[in-house]
């Protein structure tokens, strides 16, 4: 069982920018899909999150054509976090992480004691509470960034997406968002799917890893697999060299130059 | 500074907006040829039915404050629910053709078939939801796109605009019976007309209360919306029926009066913030009581001369608008 993609094909115009895409996940896994800009990880993601319909080819959750099932129950078990997110009105923390509920309340969309405390744990574990009462619009990028993770972690979903949950986060809170992560998938034992651009980072975080090339699934497996100095150069044209980091028992690489 | 943007102000400046609305109410029914104080207001309504004031208040004022407050009430919610759903601040009633729409099939009523003018409000109502659907249809492309909707809006009101300007050149002699309806007026209102847009704007008004959350979720994005369960675009194309509705039911009753539904929602937010659950109650409030206040004005100011509602609504509007705007901005 989990999220299962079948030869996903999608154009833009004449542009084909995904290619014949076959994809599984598995509950209780990591997967991040890597790749060089505009090689179609964002709109994998759209697909997978049915924010797009490819021209051919459907997606599955457990075993049933996500096509089939009423949006709002797709809402109670899959969280999506885009990669471009504008935000056009003058919402406070509380409020936005709190409309993470909002596919698990009834038609007169009251929070309950249950939901609230929910909310406020999402907001902790982001590191949200002090900004609780502040506007989402006047925070700085990370902080943005957390409310909106912080939403998705109130939606308390099996499977959760994200695309580039580290971009505008320094260094500190790309790795607490990491461990966040991991520990929400080892604890609840949550499925993710996320785009990183950071190769270690996938690396020590995923149990599996999908290189994206101009459209096409190029090379899948586990991290060990896939940190291969010939791949990145294919991939990613630059020179480098994979070590083995002792202390995270992962796999790290240090690029040299471009080629 | 950290503003406080607590429930209470919200609360409490809803609260100011009833006030307004219902001062606004009394204003417009005791001012005129013959002024009558509030009470005087209610003692007439309820005791004297024979006396003059009776008369002028049941038959002339009631029913034309009535449909002043309710042409607000449609037009200010159509408004808001246009700026959130199309996340931009330029959207309003004419964005989606209910102005062109229902000017052009109300002129075409007036100008080529005139004996049929008693078909005008329905006419209108029409042509505004046609031309709805059509730009809708227009700019459905895997989906409707809001700044796509907006630019097909734009073209195909200026598409029927040509018609209306086009219907002007060829019947000049016909033009002065149809400047009434471009203005927007309100003259001659009876209880017919609060017959013809009650239902609409009652409806309205329930939907709205009942559907906030949808629109604070879709003000999120598109795709952030259909993550969290919202169908996106069944909630849209509903929305914009339900104020293609709104504002077509007022235009049909006042004429083109579109330029409330782009301010008072703007000053609405302005003032109470763009969370619906405020935004909606406090449009309707506000957006009655302006144009409550502004035909008094259009029936005072040069009495016994009276001006349509629609010019005093912009001649004093758009500077108040723009004052509240820079102020604002100011205290950001
Ligand atoms: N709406 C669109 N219309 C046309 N082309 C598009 C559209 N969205 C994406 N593309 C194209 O599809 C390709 C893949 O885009 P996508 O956003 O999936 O890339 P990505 O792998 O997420 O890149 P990045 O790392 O920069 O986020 C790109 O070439 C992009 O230009
Ligand atoms: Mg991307």
């Amino acid at each position: 069982m989990g999220l299962e993609a079948l030869d996903i094909h999608v154009k833009y115009g004449q542009k084909e920018v995904l290619k014949s895409i076959e994809f599984k996940i598995s509950d209780g896994e990591i997967t991040t899909i890597i790749g060089p800009n505009g090689s179609g990880k964002s709109t994998m993601i759209k697909v997978l999150s049915r924010c797009l319909n490819p021209c051919k080819g459907s997606v599955y959750l457990d075993g049933e054509n996500l096509k089939n099932i009423a949006t709002k129950k797709i809402a109670e078990k899959i969280a999506i976090l885009p990669q471009i997110r504008n935000l056009s009105s003058d919402i406070i923390v509380e409020e936005l992480v709190s409309h993470g509920r909002y596919p698990h309340l009834g038609f007169k969309q009251r929070l309950r004691t249950e939901d609230k405390e929910i909310v406020e744990w999402a907001m902790e574990k982001t590191g949200l509470i002090d900004f609780k009462n502040r506007e989402v619009a006047t925070l700085s990028g990370g902080e943005r960034q957390r409310a909106w993770m912080a939403m998705t972690l109130a939606q308390r979903p099996k499977i959760l997406i994200l695309d580039e949950p580290t971009t505008f986060l320094d260094i500190s809170y790309q790795l607490e968002v990491l461990e966040l992560i991991k520990e929400l998938n080892k604890s609840l034992g949550l499925t993710v799917i996320m785009v990183l651009h950071d190769l270690n980072q996938a690396a020590r975080y995923s149990d599996n890893i999908y290189v994206l090339d101009n459209g096409s699934i190029c090379e899948w497996g586990t991290p060990n697999e896939i940190l291969r100095s010939d791949l990145i150069k294919r991939v990613f044209k630059i020179q480098s060299h994979i070590y083995e980091d002792d202390i995270n028992q992962c796999l790290y690489f240090i690029p040299e130059k471009r080629v | 500074m950290v503003m406080i943007k607590g429930r209470t102000k919200k609360s409490l400046i809803l609260m100011g907006f009833i006030l307004l609305f219902i001062l606004s109410f009394f204003i417009s029914i005791g001012n005129g040829a013959v002024k009558i104080s509030p009470l005087g207001i209610v003692k007439a309504v309820l005791f004297q039915k024979d006396s003059v004031h009776y008369q002028v208040v049941w038959n002339v004022r009631l029913p034309r404050t009535i449909v002043a407050a309710l042409v607000g009430v449609c037009l200010s919610l159509s408004g808001a629910i246009l700026q959130g759903i199309m996340r931009n601040p330029l959207a309003s009633p004419n964005i989606i053709g209910v102005s062109s729409g229902g000017g052009l099939m109300a002129l075409i009523i007036l100008i080529l078939f005139p004996k049929y003018y008693y078909m005008v409000p329905l006419g209108a109502f029409t042509g505004a939801l046609m031309a709805t659907l059509f730009i809708y249809g227009l700019s459905w492309k895997a989906g409707v796109h809001p700044t796509r909707l907006i630019l097909a809006g734009v073209a195909v009101s200026s598409l029927l605009n040509a018609g209306i300007n086009g219907l002007m050149t060829f019947f000049p002699d016909r033009v002065a019976g149809v400047i009434g309806f471009m203005v927007g007026g309100l003259s001659a209102t009876t209880w017919i007309q609060v017959g013809t847009i009650l239902p609409y704007a009652l409806a309205g008004m329930t939907l709205v209360q009942l559907l906030p959350q949808k629109l604070n979720i879709l003000m999120l994005g598109d795709e952030v919306a259909t993550g969290l369960g919202l169908n996106v675009e069944k909630t849209r194309f509903a929305f914009i029926i339900l104020s293609s509705l709104l504002a077509g039911s007022a235009v049909s009753v006042v004429g083109l009066l579109g330029f409330v539904g782009l301010i008072v929602p703007h000053m609405t937010r302005l003032f109470i913030g763009s969370d619906y659950k405020y935004l909606f109650p406090a449009a309707i409030f506000l957006g009655g009581a302006i144009v409550m206040l502004c035909d008094t004005l259009s029936r005072i100011l040069f009495a016994p001369m009276e001006i349509p509602v629609g010019i005093i609504m912009s001649a004093l509007g758009a500077p108040f608008f723009l004052y509240l705007l820079r102020k604002k901005e100011a205290i950001r």
